[in-house]
């Protein structure tokens, strides 16, 4: 490469390519994998499975999505947590299939804030639940999933 | 161009017989000033226009007579007609204002005061307004490269061409993207650099979110510092094929909205608007909500609104205005600005009457040379209607019903469904329909006819998907458009139902639709991109087509809904 300084793109295409190649080993910590979360088919089964129960809604859990998604195979779903000690940060939508659409376990010291692109087919509530100090808090947001067209 | 210029100009055109015909020169001059007699006021001054959809010249546009607001909006601003709405805004019956922004009388009125907008005529409103408000800015929109014939073989070329003579100085973003992010670029790169500035805060790149465009700009307007935040229509790649703009992420962004305007007052704004495209239920809803902007010029929707809405929030106050369609009005924002904060404002909203105001030259000039490579194909008679042809109206219009009775017959289909667009001009009984009129209803670049076996489900789907966008009595749910116009199939709506639950009574030809039963079904303007590959017919080609073998339309009958529930509603002609 000629150029001096990379651009973002480049740096994360060449970064890319390094971790296919398997250079670069992938984080996903598959000793924690929770099958019996992740194959829930109801929305209390996939909380119970989290141990979760009835989340408080909470003010420091925040959702950030656009309120129509441009696509609903790939809807960008940021959550935000500003609760001490975050522990866990899953994503779940409601009217999927399997509700629970991405679980992040936090290291210590992790800056609480995710952003996964989740697949949805048709409106729904999504929500984001926090596991902070033991206790878990919940936000959510309907994201509305439309054929398209028509406008304007 | 002052007064006295003014006049000048207006005797000249009478003396050629450009003025009304028997209207007397004394008569025109009167009207003119009584309308466009705006004095000065304060010290910052924002032009506005917004949706002309590239509509050069002077043209009729019949505003709605349908145009529900449901749940929170019902009854209110800008969810009013008819007679409705000249009380609502103290305009007499049968005057000039009532023809300008109803639909009451209005063959007759249209007889009587004639057609509305065209950029030359504009362009010499622009000239008076700004000869005594030096330093004022001219903002546009957005839907300003599409919705005529020349509009879309230039690929919005004439479009930017009158509007850097126009002198527009800054503009946001909505139909300007169906010509493909690339062709936007190279004209905001190219063609607009140093002229016209594009902005908008959420226009940003699909992979990291940076941005496409500058979020706002700041101007010095007579030593007073103005910020001009861009707000692109927020539903682009789902209301339009998302494969033009594929490398581009819209939504409506509030929380970059409020730290776009906090970053504009730390950097020493005194004034802060919005220039939006993102429809006006959704801007009083962000006016309600966002703190620290003077005003949000607004447009998408099409609502010619005389007085701005005044939105109280936790940051103060927010005017909210739009401006109409189709180049019949000019907005025109006076503020008194002292002690770096707005004290005072004025707002008009002009219509543009072509036979009030002379045309400009240098624009006629300009016009003239754009349109001459195509006079010929534009100006081709098809048929001649008997009755008026329009679009706009939450439901129908009848220029739709005719261009699905054309689907219905050229494709022997049994339902046909034609997009809920709001623009698109209008056409008086015992007019020629021209080549040109039915590019104003159809020119788009992706423009196929489809025809597809639909089941009673699948057609439920789509009529309570777009009546959603229509009706979801949260605004930022909605998309700004009409309900899709339907044909063959009757059905009832009850805009205030929960979604999935509006739509009823299906029924074709007397019999009810069958959840489980496959339908013909025609259309045009799909979004995927599958269509495109599929390549279907223009639209215009067929209507075209159909209307040659007809030569009179008689008024199409409407297909409309029974409605539920809406009895009194005053966004309905009674």
């Amino acid at each position: 490469m000629t150029q001096a300084v990379m651009e973002r793109r480049q740096v994360l295409t060449f970064l890319g390519a390094l971790a296919a190649a398997g250079f670069v080993a992938p984080q996903a910590a598959f000793a924690n994998w929770d099958k019996t979360a992740f194959d829930a088919k109801t929305m209390d089964d996939a909380l119970k499975a989290l141990g979760a129960g009835t989340p408080a809604n909470s003010g420091d859990v925040q959702i950030v999505a656009s309120d129509i998604a441009e696509n609903g195979a790939v809807v960008p779903v940021q959550a935000v947590s500003r609760l001490p000690n975050t522990e866990r940060i899953a994503i779940l939508v409601e009217k999927n299939p399997n509700m629970l659409a991405a679980a992040f376990d936090m290291a210590p010291d992790t800056i609480p804030e995710v952003t996964a692109r989740i697949k949805m087919g048709q409106t729904s509530n999504v929500t984001v639940l926090v596991k902070a100090d033991g206790k878990f808090y919940a936000a959510s947001k309907e994201i509305k999933v439309t054929l398209g067209g028509c406008g304007g | 161009m002052n007064r006295r210029e003014f006049l000048t100009v207006l005797a000249a055109a009478n003396a050629a017989g450009l003025l009304l015909p028997g209207a007397g020169l004394a008569r025109a001059e009167a009207a003119a000033e009584a309308v466009y007699d705006a004095p000065a006021f304060g010290n910052v001054s924002l032009l506005h226009i917004t949706d002309c959809h590239a509509q050069l010249k002077p043209i009729h546009f019949r505003e709605p007579s349908v145009n529900l607001g449901i749940g929170g909006m019902a009854g209110r601003v800008p969810h009013l007609v008819g007679s409705r709405l000249l009380e609502h805004f103290n305009l007499k019956a049968g005057s000039r204002e009532a023809y300008a922004y109803s639909y009451l009388d209005f063959e007759n009125l249209a007889g009587l005061y004639g057609k509305v907008g065209g950029f030359a005529h504009l362009a010499t409103l622009v000239k008076r307004v700004r000869a005594n408000r030096p330093g004022a800015l001219l903002l546009d929109g957005g839907d300003t490269w599409q919705g005529s014939g020349t509009a879309l073989w230039t690929q919005g070329q004439d479009m930017v061409e009158a509007a850097k003579l126009l002198g527009v100085d800054i503009m946001t973003l909505h139909w300007e993207c169906t010509y493909g992010q690339d062709r936007v670029r190279e004209v905001a790169e190219t063609e607009f650099a140093g002229k016209i500035e594009i902005v908008a805060q959420n226009i940003k790149t699909a992979d990291f979110g940076d941005d496409v465009f500058k979020p706002y700009t700041l101007r010095d307007v007579n030593g007073v510092k103005v910020a001009v935040v861009g707000q692109a229509f927020p539903y682009t790649p789902i209301a339009n094929p998302r494969y033009m703009v594929a490398d581009w992420t819209f939504g409506i962004r509030e929380e970059e909205m409020q730290a776009t305007v906090d970053a504009a007052r730390a950097a020493g704004a005194a004034v802060v608007v919005v220039l939006s495209h993102n429809g006006m239920d959704v801007d009083l809803k962000m006016a309600s909500r966002v703190r620290g902007i003077d005003a949000i010029l607004g447009g998408h929707t099409h609502d010619g609104m005389p007085a701005p809405s005044i939105v109280a929030n936790p940051g103060g106050r927010t005017l909210v205005t739009n401006a109409g369609s189709n180049g019949k009005f000019l907005g025109v924002l006076d503020l008194e600005v002292t002690g770096g904060r707005v004290a005072d404002f004025r707002y008009r909203l002009m219509p543009v009457f072509a036979n009030l105001l002379p045309a400009d030259p240098e624009m006629d000039a300009l016009i003239t040379r754009v349109r001459a490579p195509y006079e010929a194909r534009l100006g081709e008679t098809l048929a001649v209607t008997e009755g008026t042809l329009y679009r706009r109206g939450n439901f129908n219009g009848s220029f739709d019903q005719l261009i699905l009775d054309a689907l219905m017959a050229e494709k022997d289909a049994e339902i046909a469904f034609s997009p809920g667009f709001r623009w698109g001009t209008t056409l008086l009984p015992g007019q020629p329909i021209t080549m040109e009129n039915l590019l104003d209803q159809t020119a788009i670049t992706y423009p196929y006819v489809t025809l597809n076996t639909m089941s009673g489900e699948q057609i439920k789907t789509v009529l309570e998907d777009v009546c959603d966008n229509l009706f979801n009595p949260d605004p930022y749910y909605q998309q700004g458009g009409d309900m899709v116009r339907v044909g063959g199939l009757s059905y009832a709506c009850d805009p205030a139902a929960p979604a999935g639950r509006r739509i009823q009574d299906m029924t074709l030809n007397g019999q009810p639709l069958e959840a489980s039963k496959s339908y013909k079904v025609a259309g045009w303007a799909p979004v995927a991109e599958e269509a495109k590959a599929a390549g279907g017919e223009p639209v215009w080609d067929l209507v075209a087509r159909h209307l040659r073998a007809r030569r009179t339309v008689a008024p199409p009958q409407l297909n409309l809904p029974t409605l539920k529930g809406v009895d009194g509603n005053p966004g309905l002609a009674a």
